[in-house]
């Protein structure tokens, strides 16, 4: 998509809220680039740069959104036709998508679980399983050596049995599935003193630090080398095969036949020791994922060599931060244009909507309370479920993300404007309709510009809160600031979450600032000198 | 001489609550008229009446020898003068703006010379008051801008609600002198709600005695002190006959 486009759309959201439906249809259909995806984690963020490569080699035109949330929302994204193909893992989706179960003879079968997978996800989602790549990503329970030999740990049973005694720190996601702690609580019978959860980025680190005991890791992550760690013996064979394949949708394949063959070169090209050594590059050495999808697509002989503009970002890392940020001047200040975007946006269509909301609440007394506590309902889902629910209605990418802080950003404006018009000093309302006023004059003369100032405060909350809550749509592709959040998080590249993280904050504190002078422009007169401080 | 203003047979209920139960009174132009009582006779909701912010079950209500049902509403209340216990006058208007509210609103010429002349004639210079915010005045001031708010247009009547209540003594006394002084030059005809006889017998030429929605007896100050037509009434006469002084005299 282009930026004109997507800058289009933005506006289009801000005029006509309901029409996102079509919005999103719009988008699906068309001779629109394919859209490679992927998970928040580094290797999947890495598996997505080379299905773009090796497209892109073969003249297609592609469009990168990694980072998705996490399985539900990628795979929610994938069948919406938001997205086209993304790296999914064949055990992930046969317990945390299919939910089933198979006799342990064929869930032991890489080759049985992948054609019962394929059956299914053709004939339940019209999803399609292209061939796997060649190496199995399984979840690897790891303790550091120490913890090992203190508790002699070598299996998952013998977790189970020491598991009273230890603290876990597991992914959210490995927490909530039935391949994760839900089943080795089943199989194992672990029962950690305490679970916490931990992103990706921070388990090894919190591990190595003694924070906790134990870990889900990947059995291809880099860091599993780094920090030299026991990986348990899934004794009972609890785990089914996870082995990575591209996972795509069945009208992109319709479409874009020949972009599926491209895609099958990689079919059975990868090993698992060279997968190690490729996440390790990204994740321990801080090479630049475009740099290690190039080199090692250019190895297997798929292209010819890397983008001209591709260096490696090791160098940078020699830098400091400040320089790391300068480096990256131009790609900061687009995403800091785009979660400006994201925010002006979602807080004028609130602006917009939540106003009007309050005054006519503030007119039908009776309905209020509970309209306006719905809407604060609303601000007790978390931003990750929210957009969640938003893929099947409206994809992934900008429009979700508008919606979700459209959503966030209701709740203050239209309590503010209620209780501001509501309380406007009743004495002077009151005189001026025994005066003849009529309810506009006495609305726009008397009770808006009293009711200014919370009215304002309420909408620099909400600011406040969409500038925070726009770092999630990175999560469904929509960028901003976000996206160096999650790509740093998901690589354990803290200059990187920083580099999104830092901009944010300071975006945070201009955007009230800029506010609070607006709310003394539009304090009510006999109020304003007070405000502006000393005379 | 003909009435300004008339109630005939009004009656009104809040609920199952009666406020008004066949009401009638008559002020004729250019005088004045107190309706006193205790909390809940119903005289607050009788002054309502006259500019429709109370619209009565039954009855007719009339001003300027017409129903007010068959005038326009936001007209209606341009066309009388209205003061309330507590100013309510705009907070973030400074006191010509507030003054120059209803000439203003009725379109009319020079608003901003009658905001002057009203102020002037409730006794604040306007040189010296126009330009400040109703916070920085005191009370008795506050009063004096809507005092001035409400004849700034010149209407024919005037409902008063209270309007001296929330004064210390001394800024009563003042503000009452103020508008009997006013309400003579400029012949308005005036309808008080209040709840001190004292301030009726001063201000009114007429008083009438309301209690649960009833009129007890109604007539000049020295009718109801020489004859009281019911028990209340003498009760109400004997509980502020150290106030009454001079009239009983």
């Amino acid at each position: 998509m282009t930026r004109r486009s997507t800058r289009r759309r933005v506006w289009l959201v801000a005029g006509l809220l309901p029409v996102f439906a079509a919005a999103n249809g719009a988008q699906t259909g068309g001779n629109r680039p394919i859209v490679v995806a992927s998970k928040p984690f580094g290797e999947s963020y890495l598996l997505c740069e080379m299905f773009a490569q090796l497209l892109e080699s073969r003249g297609f035109s592609v469009e990168r959104k990694p980072g998705l949330g996490a399985t539900e929302i990628a795979f929610r994204a994938l069948r919406s036709g938001a997205i086209d193909v993304y790296p999914e893992y064949t055990g992930t989706g046969l317990i945390a998508v299919l939910h089933d179960s198979l006799p342990d003879s064929i869930a032991a079968d890489p080759r049985a679980v992948f054609s019962h997978i394929s059956r299914e996800f053709e004939a339940r989602y019209q999803l399609r399983w292209l061939p796997p790549l060649g190496f199995q990503n399984t979840y690897a329970i790891a303790v550091t050596r120490q913890t090992a030999r203190r508790y002699n740990l070598k299996t998952l049973s013998d977790l189970g049995r020491e598991s009273p005694h230890l603290l876990a720190g597991f992914t959210a996601d490995f927490i909530g599935r039935p391949d994760g702690l839900v089943g080795l609580t089943r199989i194992y019978g672990v029962h950690p003193k305490e679970v916490r959860p931990l992103a990706p980025a921070v388990k090894y680190q919190a591990l190595a630090a003694g924070a906790v005991d134990v870990i889900d890791g990947y059995s291809t992550d880099g860091l599993l080398a780094k920090y030299d760690l026991v990986t348990l013996v899934d004794d009972r064979h609890f785990f089914p095969p996870y082995e990575a394949a591209a996972l795509l949708n069945e009208s992109f394949a319709k479409r874009k036949p020949e972009a599926v063959t491209t895609l099958a070169l990689l079919s059975n090209r990868l090993t698992e020791a060279v997968m190690r050594q490729l996440n390790r590059r990204v994740e321990v050495d801080g090479e630049d994922v475009r740099s290690v999808a190039s080199s090692e697509l250019t190895t297997l002989g798929l292209i010819n060599s890397g983008p001209s503009d591709l260096r490696p970002n090791s160098a940078g890392n020699g830098g400091g931060f400040y320089s790391y940020l300068w480096d990256r001047r131009a790609s900061l200040a687009g995403m800091t244009g785009r979660h400006l975007e994201l925010v002006a946006v979602a807080l004028l269509a609130a602006v917009i909507f939540a106003i009007p909301l309050g005054l006519i609440l503030e007119r039908g007394r009776r309905i209020a309370e509970p309209v306006i506590g719905g809407l604060g309902v609303l601000q007790t889902i978390p931003s990750i479920a929210l957009l969640a629910f938003m893929i099947p209605l409206l994809g992934v990418g900008v429009i979700p993300a508008l919606v979700a802080l459209w959503l966030y950003a209701l709740y203050p404006i239209a309590r503010g404007t209620y209780s501001g018009v509501r309380d406007a000093d009743p004495d002077a309302v009151a005189a001026a309709e025994a005066l003849g006023t009529t309810p506009m004059q006495r609305l726009l003369l008397v009770r808006l510009p009293l009711a200014a100032p919370v009215i304002m405060s309420g909408v620099r909350t909400a600011a406040v809160i969409t500038v925070g809550a726009a770092t999630l749509a990175a999560f469904i592709g929509a960028g901003g600031l976000g996206e160096p959040i999650v790509a740093g998080l998901a690589l354990a590249d803290t200059r990187m979450i920083l580099s999104g993280a830092l901009p944010a904050a300071i975006l945070a504190l201009l955007v009230d600032g800029v506010l609070a002078l607006v709310e003394r422009v539009v304090a009510p007169a006999h109020r304003r000198r007070a405000l502006w401080g000393k005379r | 001489m003909p009435s300004a203003v008339a109630a005939r047979n009004v009656s009104h209920r809040f609920g199952d609550v009666v406020a008004l139960s066949d009401v009638s009174i008559e002020v004729p132009v250019g005088t004045a008229t107190a309706l006193v009582g205790e909390s809940g006779s119903g005289k607050t909701t009788l002054l309502r009446c006259f500019n429709r912010l109370v619209e009565p079950l039954s009855g007719e209500i009339v001003v300027r020898d017409r129903n007010v049902r068959d005038q326009d509403v936001i007209e209606l209340r341009r066309g009388i003068g209205y003061v309330q216990q507590h100013g309510g006058l705009i907070p973030h208007w400074r006191v010509l703006r507030n003054v120059a509210l209803v000439p203003r609103l009725r379109g009319q010429q020079d608003v901003d010379a009658k905001a002057r002349d009203a102020l002037e004639l409730v006794g604040l210079p306007s040189a010296q008051f126009g330009y400040r915010f109703p916070h920085e005045l005191s009370g008795g001031q506050r009063q004096r801008v809507a005092l001035a708010r409400s004849i700034a247009a010149r209407p024919e009547v005037i409902l008063l609600d209270e309007p001296f209540g929330a004064l210390d003594a001394i800024s009563r006394a003042e503000l009452q002198t103020a508008f009997d002084g006013l309400r003579r030059k400029l012949s308005v005809t005036a309808l008080l709600v209040t709840h001190d006889l004292a301030e009726a017998a001063r201000l009114a030429d007429q008083v009438v005695v309301m209690r649960q929605g009833k009129i007890e007896q109604r007539g000049p100050m020295s009718q109801l002190v020489r004859a009281p037509a019911t028990e209340y009434v003498a009760q109400l006469i004997e509980q502020a006959r150290a106030s009454l002084q001079g009239l009983l005299a």
